[in-house]
C-alpha cells in the first residue's frame, strides 16, 4: 500500500514535470515542426542559474529573475539560432537545434568545471510531508495541481487573446498565415517564451526533487518530455500533459520491479511505439494528408 | 556563386582553426618538448608523466579529486635525480570525459606527447579502452581507483595502486553481515556500468555465501529519480542498502534518502567517498558507511600539507568539493605519483621501457599502505578502511579497517 | 544530357574516384610504416576514428540523405554489430575472464580461432585463418544489424517523418537496454563491456619474436570502412539508389510512377543498418571493447551532425564531414583544455592577432548573410557589428594588459570552441560542406571560382563587395 502510494506520487509528480517541458516541445513544433533538441537544456540552465544566482542574493528575488533570464535565453535561442534558417530545409533547423543543445551543455560543463551542483532548498516545497504512510516533499504534492492550472492558464491564453488566435492559425497554416499580415515572427518568439518560461516553472519543481544539477541533467527530462509530447500528438497541448503524466507513472511503476528496473526508460519507448502502430500520430494528434 | 562562397568560406574557417590549433599548441609549450620523453642531452631536462583522468563528464568529481593528489605530489617532488644531471618533472593532463569512446583518442594523445609513464584513470572502462593503446606504445600505466578486474587482466602494461572490486564488494559483505547485522540487502546500481556491476556482484556472491538475501536493482544512466528505487527498498524490508554508484547519482540518492526520512543504513564502495556526497547526506537519519582506501588522519604529515595544498588555491579548493576534507582517491592520486616516481629514480631512466621494469618490482610505502605489484599488476592489498558519515556535523568520522574474512 | 555520355562521365569519375580511394590508401600504409608509432600516434587513432565514422556517416545518409527517410536508430544499430563481432571472435581461452560475473559464457565459439585452427594453429596459415575469421565475424556483424532492421522496420517504416525519428529512437534505446539486461548475460556480459577480441592491431603482420614488420591496423581499417562506402555508392548509382532519391523528392510521385514505397523504404533501412552494424564492429575494434552504455542517443546526434555538416545527399561530405569533426574535437582543439601560459612575447601577439582576426571574420560573415538576403534593416547591421566589436574590444583590453597568461584555458573550453564551429557552420553554410555535390563537382566549381576571381583580380573594376571572400583570406593568411 504504501509502496502503491508513493509510487504513484513519484509518478505524478514526474509527469506533472514532463508536462511543463512536453508543453514547450509541442508549442514550437505545433508551428515551426521543429524538434527544439535544445529545450532539455534549456531548462538545465535554468536550474544552474538558481544556483548561481543565490550565491548573491536571496531566493525570493533569484526565482523569478531565473524566469526572466530563461525566456530571455529562449528568444535569443530562436532568434540567433533558428529564425535565420527559416527557409532552409528542415534538417538544418533540426541540426541547428542539436548544435545549440551541444553548445549549452558544453559552456555548461567548461563554466561549472564539469562538477555537480546543488539546487538551493526551497522552504515550504522543499519540506517533508507524509501520506498514508509515504514520506514525500511537499513539492510531490504541488506538482500536478500547479501544472494542471497553468495549463488552463495557456489553454484560456490560446483561445481567447489575439496572440493566441494568432499561434493557432500559424499553427495551421504558416504561409497562408504570413499573407493574412500576422506579423510571424513575433509570434515564433512568443512561443518560444512560453515554452520556456514553463520550462523554467517546471525546472523549480524538479530540481527541488532531485537537487544534483549536472551539465547532462537536461537530457533526460528532455527526452522523457519529447516522447510524452509525441505520444499525445505532437501539437497538441492536452496531448503532451496527458502523454507525460502517463509516461511519468508507467516509468515509476517499472521502477520499483528490481528484475525490470533497467528498462524504465525503455518502457516509455515501448508504450510509445504500441500507440503510434495503432495511432500513427499520436493520442490526440491530427491526421495528416499528404498533397502532392 | 553563392555557394561556391560559402564552401570557400567554410573549408577556409575550418582550415584556419586546425592551422591555429597546431600553431598554437607551441606556445601552450605543455605538448611539444623536443624528443619524446626527455632523453636529449643539455637544455631542457624534462620527464613527462601522463596524467589520463576524466576531468569532466559523470566522474569528472572524481578525476579532479585525484588530479589534485598528483599535482600535490608533484610539488613536493618536482624534480628527479638521473646520475648526475636533474630532470624536471612535467604533467600532462588528458581528459578522457569519463567516457571509452574519447579515451583512445586522449590515450593517443599523452603517447604523442612523449610521456615517459601514465597515471590514471578514475573509471575502469576508461582505463580498458585506453589499456592496448599503452600497451602498443610500451608506455606503462599505472590505475589508480579503477578497480575493475578486467583493467589489469590481459593488459600487461597496466598496473594499480588501489584493491579491486572482488574485495571490496567482500568487504563491505562482511561489514554488513557482522557490524550491521543485515540479513537481506538492497542493491542499487547504474545498468551499464561496470564498476557498479562489479561491486554489486561480489557483494552478492559474499553475502549470499554468508547467509543472507540480495535484491537487485538497476536504474538507467542520467537517472535522477531515485524515490521509486528507495520506496521499493523500504517495502522489501531490507536491512541496508548498497549503491556503488558514480558521485552523481549518489548525492542524488543521499538527498531523495533524506526527503524520505530513510532509516535504513546505506552502504558505499569507495565512490562515494566524496566530500560532495557527504555534503549531500549532511541531516540524513540513516547510517551511511563507505569502504574506502584511506582514512583522513591516518598520516598528519601528509594530511596538514594536503590540507594547506588545497587552501593555497581556490580553483584546488573548488575542485575539491569546495572545502579541505581529504578524499581517498586524492591520496591515490599522490601515492600513484610517487609509486611512479619511486620507478623512474630506480630505472635511473626516463626511458618507458626500463619504468615499466622498475615497476614490475615496485615495493613502496605509500600513504594509503604499502604498495607491491602481484603478477597480473595489481597492488596486493588486504585492508580497507572504513568511513562513517557523520551527518550531524557534515564529516567522516573514522570506522576503523575491514578486511576480508577466510 | 543524353543518357550516354552521362553514363561515360560517371564511370570515368568513379574510376577516378577508386584511384582517388587507393591513392589515399596507400598513403597511409605508407605513412603508418614510415613515421614513429609512438609520436604520432593520435594521427592514427584519429585516422581510424575517422574512418570508422565515415563509414557510419554514409549509411546514415544512405537513409536520411538519399532516402529521405528521418530515423534516429544508428547507435542502436552499431551496437548491435558490435556485440555481435565481439561474442563471434573472443577466443574461448578469453571467455571465462570476460565474462567473470556470469561463469564463462554462453556461446563458446570464436571465427578468429575457428579458422587460424583450421589452417594451421600458428604461423602463416593460422594468421591468414585469423584474418578470414575476423572478416567473416564483421559481415556477420553487419547481417545481425540487418536482420533486426528488418524486424524493426515491419512496424516502424509505416511511420512519417518524426514520428518515424522518435520510434527509430526508441527502438535503439531498447534494443540498448536489453543488451544491458542481466539476465542476458551469458551471452551479453550484461552491464560489463565485452572485451579480449581481436582489433585492427591483430593486421600488424609481425615475425616470429612479435616485432612488428608490417604495420597495416589504420589502412585495414581504412580499406574495410572504404570498401563499404564504395558499395554503398555502387547502390546510390544503381536504380534502386534512383527510386530512394525518387521516394526522397516525392512519395507520393514516387508511387505513382510505378516505385513500391514499401520495399524500397525497407531495403534501405536494411541496408543502412547493415553497414551499421559493420560500422559497429569497426568501432568496437577502435575502442577495444564494446560496452551498451556507449551506444546512446548522444552518439545518434553526433553522426546526424556530421551528416548534415558533410551536406545531405553527398557521400564525400559525410566522409569528410567525419574526419574534420573526428580530427577537430579530439585532436586539434585539444590545446585548449589545459591551462598555459605564453613563452614569448611572439606567440602572444599571435594569439592577439588569430583573435582580432575571428573578430574581423565574424562580423563579415554576418554583414555578408545580411547582403546575401538582401536585408534592409538597420538594426541588423549594428548586430552584425556589435558581436565582432565586443570579441575585438576584449582583444584589446587583453593586448592593453600585457598579461602572459592565455585567458579562458581550462577543462572543457576546447568542446565550447568546438560546438561554436559547429554551429557558424550550421548557421552560415546551411548546406553544410558538399550540399548534395560530391567532392570533384564541388572542386570544378571551386577552381571556376578561382578563375574567374583572378579574370577579376586583374580587371579590379568589377570587384568589390566580397567581406566575406576577404575575411576567409585574411583568417588563413595568418598562419
Amino acid at each position: 500500500m504504501q509502496l502503491a502510494v508513493s509510487t504513484l506520487l513519484s509518478g505524478i509528480s514526474a509527469g506533472g514535470q514532463y508536462a511543463l517541458i512536453a508543453i514547450g516541445y509541442t508549442l514550437v513544433y505545433g508551428i515551426l515542426r521543429l524538434i527544439n533538441f535544445a529545450h532539455g537544456d534549456v531548462f538545465m540552465v535554468a536550474g544552474l542559474v538558481v544556483i548561481y544566482m543565490t550565491a548573491s542574493m536571496p531566493l525570493y528575488v533569484a526565482l523569478p529573475l531565473m524566469v526572466v533570464f530563461i525566456v530571455v535565453l529562449g528568444f535569443c535561442i530562436e532568434r540567433a539560432a533558428y529564425k535565420p534558417l527559416r527557409s532552409a530545409p528542415r534538417m538544418s533547423v533540426m541540426i541547428s537545434a542539436i548544435g545549440v543543445s551541444f553548445l549549452i551543455q558544453n559552456f555548461a560543463t567548461y563554466y561549472t568545471g564539469g562538477l555537480a551542483r546543488f539546487y538551493p532548498e526551497i522552504p515550504f516545497l522543499y519540506d517533508s510531508v507524509t501520506i498514508a504512510g509515504a514520506t514525500t516533499r511537499w513539492v510531490t504534492i504541488v506538482t500536478p495541481f500547479l501544472v494542471v492550472a497553468l495549463v488552463l492558464l495557456l489553454l484560456l491564453l490560446i483561445n481567447k487573446t489575439k496572440i493566441g488566435l494568432a499561434m493557432r492559425a500559424a499553427a495551421k497554416d504558416f504561409e497562408t498565415c504570413q499573407l493574412m499580415g500576422i506579423k510571424i515572427n513575433s509570434v515564433i518568439s512568443f512561443t518560444f517564451v512560453i515554452g520556456s518560461a514553463l520550462a523554467a516553472i517546471g525546472s523549480i519543481l524538479y530540481f527541488t526533487n532531485y537537487p544534483s544539477i549536472m551539465p547532462q541533467s537536461g537530457a533526460l527530462p528532455g527526452l522523457r518530455a519529447f516522447v510524452a509530447a509525441v505520444f499525445g500528438g505532437i501539437g497538441s497541448i492536452p496531448g503532451a500533459v496527458v502523454g507525460a503524466f502517463i509516461i511519468g507513472i508507467c516509468e515509476n511503476i517499472v521502477k520499483v520491479n528490481p528484475t525490470y528496473s533497467i528498462f524504465s526508460d525503455a518502457v516509455t519507448f515501448i508504450i510509445l511505439i504500441v500507440v503510434l502502430g495503432v495511432k500513427p500520430t499520436g493520442l490526440f494528434g491530427e491526421k495528416v494528408t499528404d498533397k502532392v | 556563386m553563392k555557394k561556391i562562397l560559402a564552401l570557400l568560406l567554410a573549408l577556409c574557417m575550418v582550415f584556419a582553426l586546425a592551422a591555429c590549433g597546431e600553431s598554437a599548441e607551441e606556445p601552450s609549450g605543455q605538448s611539444s618538448a623536443p624528443e619524446g620523453s626527455g632523453e636529449s642531452a643539455g637544455g631542457d631536462n624534462v620527464i613527462k608523466i601522463g596524467v589520463f583522468e576524466p576531468l569532466t563528464g559523470a566522474s569528472g568529481a572524481g578525476g579532479k579529486q585525484e588530479m589534485l593528489g598528483m599535482e600535490y605530489a608533484h610539488s613536493l617532488k618536482p624534480t628527479v635525480m638521473i646520475g648526475d644531471t636533474e630532470y624536471s618533472i612535467e604533467l600532462v593532463p588528458s581528459d578522457n570525459e569519463s567516457t571509452a569512446d574519447v579515451a583512445p583518442s586522449a590515450a593517443a594523445e599523452l603517447v604523442s606527447a612523449g610521456v615517459s609513464v601514465v597515471l590514471g584513470t578514475y573509471g575502469s572502462s576508461a582505463s580498458i579502452a585506453a589499456a592496448p593503446t599503452f600497451e602498443s606504445a610500451k608506455i606503462p600505466a599505472i590505475g589508480v581507483t579503477c578497480t575493475n578486474p578486467q583493467v589489469t587482466e590481459g593488459n600487461e602494461y597496466y598496473f594499480r595502486t588501489c584493491f579491486i572490486d572482488p574485495f571490496q564488494g567482500t568487504v563491505l559483505a562482511n561489514y554488513a553481515w557482522e557490524q550491521l547485522g543485515a540479513q537481506k540487502v538492497y542493491m542499487l546500481g547504474c545498468s551499464g556500468e561496470e564498476y557498479d556491476g562489479g561491486v554489486k556482484n561480489y557483494f552478492e556472491e559474499a553475502f549470499v555465501a554468508l547467509g543472507g538475501e540480495v535484491v537487485d536493482a538497476n536504474f538507467t544512466e542520467n537517472n535522477a529519480d531515485f524515490s521509486s528505487y528507495l520506496n521499493s527498498a523500504v517495502s522489501e524490508g531490507v536491512d541496508a542498502i548498497l549503491t556503488p554508484v558514480a558521485i552523481q547519482y549518489s548525492t542524488a540518492i543521499m538527498q531523495q534518502a533524506k526527503s524520505m526520512n530513510l532509516e535504513i543504513p546505506i552502504l558505499g564502495s569507495d565512490t562515494l567517498d566524496n566530500n560532495a556526497v557527504l555534503e549531500a547526506a549532511q541531516g540524513l537519519k540513516s547510517e551511511f558507511v563507505v569502504t574506502t582506501f584511506y582514512n583522513e588522519g591516518g598520516d598528519p604529515d601528509f594530511d596538514a600539507g594536503f590540507k594547506e595544498f588545497i587552501n593555497s588555491d581556490s580553483v584546488n579548493l573548488e575542485n575539491n568539493g569546495g572545502n579541505d576534507m581529504i578524499a581517498a582517491v586524492s591520496v591515490m592520486g599522490y601515492d600513484a605519483y610517487n609509486v611512479a616516481y619511486d620507478a623512474i629514480e630506480r630505472a635511473q631512466s626516463a626511458d618507458p621501457a626500463a619504468i615499466y621494469e622498475a615497476l614490475k618490482s615496485t615495493n613502496w610505502d605509500g600513504v594509503t599502505g604499502n604498495i607491491q605489484f602481484d603478477d597480473n599488476g595489481d597492488a596486493i592489498r588486504d585492508v580497507a578502511y572504513i568511513k562513517i558519515a557523520d551527518t550531524a556535523n557534515n564529516t567522516w568520522e573514522n570506522g576503523g579497517t575491514q578486511t576480508v574474512a577466510e | 544530357m543524353p543518357a550516354a555520355t552521362l553514363e561515360k562521365k560517371s564511370k570515368r569519375g568513379a574510376f577516378l574516384s577508386l584511384a582517388g580511394v587507393a591513392a589515399v590508401l596507400a598513403l597511409v600504409i605508407v605513412l603508418e610504416n614510415t613515421l614513429d608509432p609512438n609520436r604520432n600516434i593520435i594521427v592514427f587513432t584519429t585516422l581510424k576514428k575517422g574512418a570508422v565514422y565515415a563509414l557510419v556517416a554514409v549509411s546514415m545518409n544512405l537513409l536520411n540523405g538519399f532516402t529521405g527517410l528521418f530515423s534516429l536508430g544508428h547507435a542502436g544499430f552499431m551496437l548491435l554489430g558490435g556485440y555481435a563481432y565481439a561474442i563471434f571472435t573472443i577466443p574461448s581461452a578469453q571467455r571465462e575472464s570476460v565474462y567473470y560475473m556470469y561463469d564463462g559464457s554462453a556461446i563458446n565459439f570464436s571465427f578468429p580461432e575457428f579458422f587460424s585452427n583450421l589452417f594451421g594453429g600458428s604461423g602463416a596459415g593460422g594468421a591468414a585463418g585469423m584474418v578470414l575469421g575476423m572478416l567473416i565475424a564483421i559481415v556477420i556483424a553487419g547481417l545481425v544489424a540487418a536482420l533486426v532492421a528488418w524486424l524493426i522496420g515491419l512496424p516502424v517504416l509505416k511511420l512519417k517523418s518524426d514520428y518515424l525519428a522518435i520510434a527509430t529512437l526508441g527502438f535503439a534505446e531498447i534494443i540498448r537496454a536489453i543488451f544491458q539486461w542481466e539476465p542476458g548475460g551469458r551471452i551479453t556480459n550484461g552491464a560489463n563491456a565485452l572485451k579480449s577480441f581481436p582489433t585492427f592491431n591483430n593486421f600488424n603482420i609481425t615475425d616470429a619474436e612479435g616485432e612488428i614488420v608490417l604495420r597495416l591496423s589504420t589502412s585495414v581499417c581504412f580499406a574495410i570502412s572504404a570498401l563499404c562506402i564504395f558499395l554503398i555508392v555502387l547502390l546510390i548509382n544503381s536504380s534502386y539508389g534512383r527510386a530512394f532519391k525518387a521516394i526522397r523528392e516525392d512519395e507520393v510521385a514516387a508511387e505513382a510512377m510505378g516505385i513500391n514505397l514499401a520495399k524500397h523504404k525497407r531495403l534501405s533501412f536494411i541496408i543502412s543498418s547493415f553497414f551499421a552494424g559493420v560500422g559497429g564492429a569497426l568501432f568496437a575494434m577502435y575502442v577495444n571493447q564494446v560496452q551498451a552504455k556507449t551506444f546512446n542517443s548522444a552518439m545518434t546526434y553526433e553522426l546526424l551532425l556530421i551528416v548534415v555538416l558533410g551536406g545531405m545527399g553527398s557521400i564525400s561530405g559525410s566522409a569528410i564531414a567525419a574526419f574534420l569533426y573526428v580530427a577537430c574535437g579530439e585532436w586539434w582543439l585539444r590545446f585548449l583544455d589545459s591551462e598555459a601560459a605564453f613563452k614569448s612575447a611572439s606567440d602572444r601577439w599571435a594569439f592577439i592577432i588569430v583573435l582580432a582576426a575571428a573578430a574581423a571574420a565574424l562580423t563579415a560573415l554576418l554583414l555578408w548573410r545580411r547582403k546575401r538576403q538582401g536585408a534592409r534593416k538597420f538594426s541588423e547591421l549594428w548586430t552584425a557589428c556589435l558581436l565582432g566589436a565586443v570579441v575585438l574590444g576584449y582583444d584589446i583590453y587583453y593586448a592593453a594588459s600585457g598579461s602572459m597568461e592565455v585567458p579562458f584555458l581550462r577543462t572543457g573550453f576546447r568542446m565550447v570552441v568546438f560546438s561554436v564551429i559547429i554551429m557558424v557552420v550550421v548557421l552560415f553554410f546551411r548546406r553544410g560542406l558538399m550540399g548534395d555535390k560530391e567532392l570533384p563537382a564541388r572542386l570544378r566549381e571551386l577552381a571556376a571560382f578561382i578563375r574567374r576571381l583572378a579574370a577579376k583580380i586583374r580587371r579590379p573594376s568589377a570587384g568589390g563587395g566580397k567581406p566575406g571572400a576577404a575575411a576567409g583570406k585574411e583568417a588563413g593568411g595568418d598562419e
